[in-house]
C-alpha cells in the first residue's frame, strides 16, 4: 500500500491547487476524487445527446493569481477569453460593459456617465485594498500565530488610502449594495447589473445587510475581468490536473470516501466507501466542512460545542443552473452571443427575486446570467446549434415540493428569456435545471452552496467557517480543511486550497 | 388538585412530594430554595441534626436534584463521550461519581451516574443541562429525559442507617458502597443505593412520588428506634465540608453559569483530574484538557485548609505572605467531628509552597475584627470514617 505525506479529499479547484502547492513543497500527496474525472464543479457534461454543459460554473472571474503562475497554466494551452458583460433589456436598449467591471459603457444614461466610473473607481480601489487577504490565511484575532510584519504592511496600505478614502471603505464596508447604487446611480440596468453580481451566489438580496462586501470580495479576486476558458471550465482544472500529474502527485479517481480513519486522536488516512484504506501523515479535506466533520469524521472524535456550531454553520443555496439545447441561435435582441448577458432589469427586480426564497417560494421573475459556451467554439453544440448555460437566481433550498419548484423555477426562467430571446422557447430541444437540492445531491455541498458555506459576513475572514477553522486546521490533528468552506470561499479560485497549503507547509516547517 | 398552569407565578417554588411531612417537621419555618423547589433550611436544630448524621440516622429531602434518564443503544457510548470516567467500566448496578466539560476542558457540573441495566443509566447532578446534552447527542441513538418530577428521592445517612433500613424491611447488610439494590415496598419497588454527600455511612431511596410519603413514615417509624430525624441543608452542608466534597455553583462555577472569563475551572483545577480517564478515547474538552496537562497551564489548586481558632472563614481571602492576593475560600466551617477549622479553597498554583495566610473579617456584636491568620493545606477529605465503607455496615 503506498503511503503518502498527504492525502487530499476532493479534486475540484481548490484540491488540486492544494495538491500543487504541497508538492511543490516536497510532500508526496494523493488526491482522492469520487467522481470520474478531478473538477468538481468545473467540469462539464453531456446534459443532451450532442450537447455538453461548460460545467455547473461557467466563467472565471476569481482564479488566484499564485494558482495561475505556481501551476504554470500559462504554459497549459488553456484559452481563457475575456468577456464583456451585457445588461439586457425588454425592449432591446441594451447596456454593454466592456473591460475589467465595465471599464468602457456603451449605452449608459447620461446621467451615469461621470457617477459610474467615480462609483467603479472607489469599488475597485477598495476592493484592491481588500485582495491581498485572500491570499494568506485569515488573521488571528489573539496575538500569537500571526505573521505580523505582514498584517503591519496591510494595514499600512489599507491606511495609505488616505483618511477620506479609509473612512469610507469603512462607512461602506458593511452596507448593503442597494444603498451604494441609489447613492450613486440611476440607470435601472446598471443597478440592477451591480446588484446581481453582489448576491450571485449568495443567500441574500441587495437590500439585505452586508450585500457590499460580496461584490468587493468578488472584485477583489480579480478585479472584475471576466473569462470564459474555451473548452469550458474543464479546461482550467483539466490544465490543472496535467500540472500536478506533472510534478508527480498521484490522483484516484471514482473513489469515494466513506469516513476518516482516526487512531489515537489523529486523522491518519480514509476509508473508501469501496472499504480500501488509505493513509497519509496529513489528511486534507477540500469537500465542504459540514460534510468532513458531521459524515466523514463524526461525533464521536468531536467536542459538542463544535458539532453545533458546525450543525449551525449557514448553507443555504440561491441559485439554480440551467442548461438549455438549443436548435439554433437565439435571438436577444441583437446582444453579443460571445457577451455575458444578465438579465436583472433593476436592483428592485432582484431584490424582487430573493424575497420568495425565504418563505420556500419560486420567484415569478428570476435574474439570471447566461452564457452561450457554444457562441466560443466547437465542442458543445452540434454545428449551428447552441447551448444556453445560466445561473438562475433565487431557487429555495428546501421547498416543500421539490419537483413542483423545480418545474415552476423552470417555467419562470424560461419566460424571462422568451421575453427576452422572442422565439427562443422553440428553439428547446433539450432542458435541464439544477435547483440547490440537485447540485447538493450532485456535488455533495449542503444547501446546493456554492461556497461549501455562504459566503456572508458572518462567515467570512476569521470566521470561516468557524471561528475555530479559520487557518485551516481542525480540531482534530492530522486533519487540515482546504476547501470553498474556509478562507476566502469559493469560485473557480484555488485560493483556499493553496491558503491551506502554505499553513499546512508553515506548520510541518515549525 | 389541578393548578392553572397560568397561575405558576403565584407559586415560583415547587413543593417536594415529600412537602406534607417535612413541612409538619419544619419547627422553625427555615426554608430556601433549592432548584426550583422548597426545602428545608434547618428544621429544630442544625447542632443536633448535625449530631445525628454523625452519630444516629438522618433523613435529608433530595427530590430537588436533577435527574436525567438516559436509554438506549447508545447510552454508553454517549456517556463517555460527555463524561470524564470509563462507564465501560461501570458495572450494572454500580453508581459512580463523575464529571463533565464544555469544549474548552472546563466544569460544567458533577454527579452521580447510576448503571440499572445494559442500556439504562440515570445521571443526577445539580444543575440543569438539557438543551446542552441533547446536543451531546447529536447522531447518537440515544433517548435523554429529565426525570426529576418523576422521582422521588431521599437520603438516609449516620451510623444507623443500614439497621434503619434493616428494620424497615430492606437488607441492605450486603450492599456495598456505590451499588444498588432494589426491594419490594407498597407492592412495588424502592431503589436503594449505597451513595450520600455526607462522609458517613448512608443510602439513598428512590420511589415513584406517589409513594414517597407512604415510604417517609415507614422509615420514620421503623427508625424511631435510632433517633431518625430529618436534617436541613445546613447540617448537610456541614457534613459534606467535613466529607471534602464540592458542591456545583458552590465551590465551582459551572462554565455555562461564569460571566467572568476567569472563573471556570477545568477539573484538574478542582482536584478532579483523578477521575479523567485519558485512554478511553474522546471525550468533550479532551483535547483542552490534554493540553493543560501537558503544558501544565493549570492556573488554580483546589485545596484542603487548616485555619487555626474556630472562626469560620468562608468567604475569605487567602494571601501569600500576607500581602499578594493568591485565592479564596469557597466552603468552611469548624468541624465539630475533627474538632478543627477546616476550609476548601481555590489557591493560585505559582503560590503553593509559599507561606500562605488567611483574611477573616469576623463579625462581632454589629463590628468586624479582622484576623489575618497562617493556613495549612491539608488532605481531603479531612474525614475518614471506616464505616462508610464498611460491608457489611456496622449494626447498632
Amino acid at each position: 500500500m503506498p503511503s503518502f505525506d498527504a492525502l487530499i479529499i476532493g479534486g475540484g479547484t481548490n484540491g488540486l491547487a492544494c495538491a500543487a502547492r504541497l508538492a511543490k513543497g516536497g510532500l508526496a500527496v494523493m488526491v482522492v476524487e469520487a467522481g470520474e474525472k478531478p473538477g468538481g464543479a468545473a467540469r462539464g457534461w453531456e446534459f443532451a445527446p450532442g450537447y455538453r454543459t461548460p460545467g455547473l460554473a461557467h466563467l472565471v472571474y476569481t482564479l488566484d493569481q499564485r494558482v495561475a503562475s505556481g501551476m504554470n497554466l500559462s504554459a497549459q494551452d488553456i484559452d481563457l477569453k475575456s468577456l464583456s458583460t451585457i445588461a439586457l433589456s425588454e425592449s432591446g436598449h441594451h447596456l454593454t460593459l466592456a473591460g475589467d467591471f465595465g471599464a468602457e459603457t456603451t449605452g449608459l444614461a447620461d446621467a451615469d456617465r461621470k457617477a459610474w466610473p467615480d462609483l467603479r473607481a472607489r469599488l475597485l480601489r477598495y476592493a484592491a485594498a481588500l485582495a491581498p487577504f485572500r491570499a494568506m490565511a485569515p488573521p488571528r484575532l489573539a496575538a500569537s500565530g500571526n505573521d505580523w510584519p505582514r498584517l503591519a504592511r496591510l494595514g499600512l496600505g489599507l491606511r495609505g488610502m488616505g483618511a477620506e478614502d479609509f473612512r469610507e471603505l469603512l462607512r461602506m464596508m458593511l452596507t448593503n449594495v442597494w444603498d451604494v447604487l441609489e447613492d450613486n446611480l440611476t440607470d435601472d440596468r446598471l443597478k440592477g447589473l451591480i446588484a446581481f453580481d453582489a448576491t450571485l451566489g449568495a443567500w441574500l438580496g441587495p437590500r439585505s445587510p452586508n450585500s457590499l462586501i460580496l461584490l468587493l470580495n468578488r472584485l477583489a479576486g480579480a478585479s472584475g475581468a471576466l473569462t470564459f476558458p474555451v473548452g469550458g471550465m474543464g479546461a482550467v482544472t483539466d490544465a490543472m490536473t496535467r500540472a500536478i500529474e506533472a510534478q508527480g502527485v498521484h490522483l484516484r479517481t471514482g473513489a469515494r470516501v466513506a469516513r476518516m480513519i482516526v487512531q489515537g486522536d489523529r486523522a491518519v488516512g480514509v476509508a473508501l466507501a469501496s472499504g480500501e484504506e488509505l493513509r497519509a501523515g496529513t489528511v486534507v479535506s477540500a469537500i465542504g466542512p459540514k460534510e468532513t466533520f458531521l459524515d466523514l469524521v463524526g461525533p464521536a472524535h468531536l467536542d459538542t460545542e463544535f458539532i453545533t456550531a458546525m450543525r449551525h454553520q449557514k448553507a443555504r443555496g440561491g441559485a439554480a443552473k440551467l442548461h438549455l439545447a438549443l436548435t439554433a441561435a437565439p435571438d436577444f435582441r441583437g446582444a453579443d452571443l460571445r457577451a455575458r448577458l444578465v438579465i436583472a432589469p433593476s436592483a428592485h427586480a432582484v431584490e424582487t427575486a430573493f424575497n420568495p426564497i425565504k418563505y420556500g417560494g419560486v420567484p415569478a421573475r428570476p435574474v439570471m446570467e447566461v452564457m452561450l459556451p457554444s457562441a466560443h467554439g466547437a465542442g458543445f453544440a452540434p454545428k449551428g446549434a447552441h447551448v444556453l448555460s445560466a445561473i438562475v437566481q433565487f431557487a429555495p433550498h428546501t421547498p416543500a415540493d421539490k419537483d413542483a419548484a423545480r418545474a415552476a423555477m423552470l417555467e419562470a426562467a424560461l419566460t424571462v428569456l422568451e421575453d427576452h430571446a422572442p422565439g427562443l422557447r422553440a428553439l428547446i430541444a433539450h432542458a435541464e435545471l439544477l435547483m440547490p437540492y440537485d447540485i447538493e445531491a450532485r456535488y455533495g455541498m449542503t444547501g446546493g452552496n456554492w461556497h461549501h458555506g455562504e459566503l456572508s459576513v458572518e462567515q467570512m475572514l476569521f470566521l470561516r467557517p468557524l471561528p475555530s477553522l479559520a487557518r485551516y486546521a481542525t480540531p482534530l490533528p492530522g486533519l487540515w480543511l482546504a476547501g470553498a468552506g474556509s478562507h476566502p470561499g469559493g469560485g473557480i479560485s484555488g485560493a483556499a486550497g493553496w491558503n491551506a497549503a502554505e499553513r499546512i507547509l508553515a506548520e510541518a516547517r515549525a | 388538585m389541578t393548578v392553572d398552569p397560568r397561575l405558576h407565578y403565584e407559586t415560583p417554588l415547587k413543593q417536594t412530594p415529600f412537602h406534607a411531612r417535612t413541612s409538619a417537621a419544619n419547627k422553625m419555618n427555615h426554608w430556601g430554595a433549592w432548584a426550583g423547589y422548597t426545602t428545608a433550611i434547618v428544621y429544630e436544630d442544625d447542632a443536633m441534626e448535625f449530631s445525628a448524621i454523625r452519630n444516629a440516622a438522618t433523613l435529608y429531602d433530595l427530590c430537588p436534584m436533577v435527574k436525567y434518564r438516559l436509554t438506549g443503544p447508545d447510552a454508553q457510548a454517549y456517556l463517555n463521550r460527555l463524561t470524564l470516567r470509563d462507564v465501560g467500566k461501570l458495572p450494572v448496578g454500580a453508581v459512580h461519581y463523575t464529571a463533565w466539560c464544555d469544549d474548552a476542558g472546563k466544569l460544567l457540573d458533577d454527579g452521580t451516574l447510576f448503571h440499572f441495566g445494559a442500556q439504562d443509566y440515570r445521571l443526577c447532578c445539580q444543575e440543569r443541562h438539557l438543551p446542552w446534552m441533547l446536543d451531546a447527542a447529536f447522531m447518537l441513538d440515544v433517548k435523554i429525559v429529565d426525570e426529576t418530577e418523576d422521582i422521588a428521592a431521599i437520603s438516609l445517612q449516620g451510623p444507623c442507617a443500614a439497621s434503619v433500613l434493616v428494620s424497615a424491611g430492606f437488607d441492605v447488610s450486603g450492599l456495598r458502597p456505590f451499588r444498588i439494590a432494589t426491594f419490594p415496598f407498597a407492592k412495588r419497588a424502592v431503589t436503594v443505593s449505597r451513595t450520600g454527600f455526607t462522609g458517613d455511612l448512608g443510602y439513598e431511596l428512590w420511589i415513584a412520588p406517589d409513594l414517597a410519603l407512604q415510604l417517609w413514615d415507614h422509615l420514620m417509624q421503623a427508625g424511631a428506634p435510632w433517633g431518625l430525624r430529618p436534617v436541613g441543608s445546613q447540617a448537610l452542608n456541614l457534613a459534606r465540608i467535613e466529607a471534602g466534597f464540592i458542591t456545583t455553583t458552590y465551590d465551582f462555577i459551572p462554565a455555562h453559569q461564569a460571566l467572568r472569563e476567569d472563573r471556570v475551572r477545568s477539573p484538574l483545577e478542582m482536584g478532579l483530574g483523578w477521575m479523567i480517564d485519558w485512554d478511553k478515547g474522546h471525550f468533550n474538552g479532551r483535547r483542552a484538557l490534554l493540553a493543560e496537562r501537558d503544558a501544565k497551564t493549570s492556573r488554580w489548586a483546589f485545596v484542603g485548609l487548616d485555619i487555626p481558632g474556630n472562626v469560620e472563614a468562608g468567604g475569605s481571602l487567602i494571601y501569600a505572605g500576607k500581602t499578594k492576593e493568591a485565592g479564596f475560600i469557597t466552603a468552611a466551617a469548624w468541624s465539630p467531628t475533627t474538632k478543627r477549622n477546616l476550609a476548601m479553597a481555590h489557591v493560585e498554583r505559582k503560590y503553593l509552597g509559599r507561606d500562605l495566610w488567611v483574611e477573616i473579617y469576623a463579625l462581632r456584636e454589629l463590628q468586624y475584627a479582622k484576623l489575618m491568620l497562617p493556613v495549612t493545606i491539608v488532605d481531603r477529605p479531612f474525614l475518614r470514617l471506616p464505616r462508610r465503607t464498611a460491608t457489611p455496615p456496622g449494626s447498632v
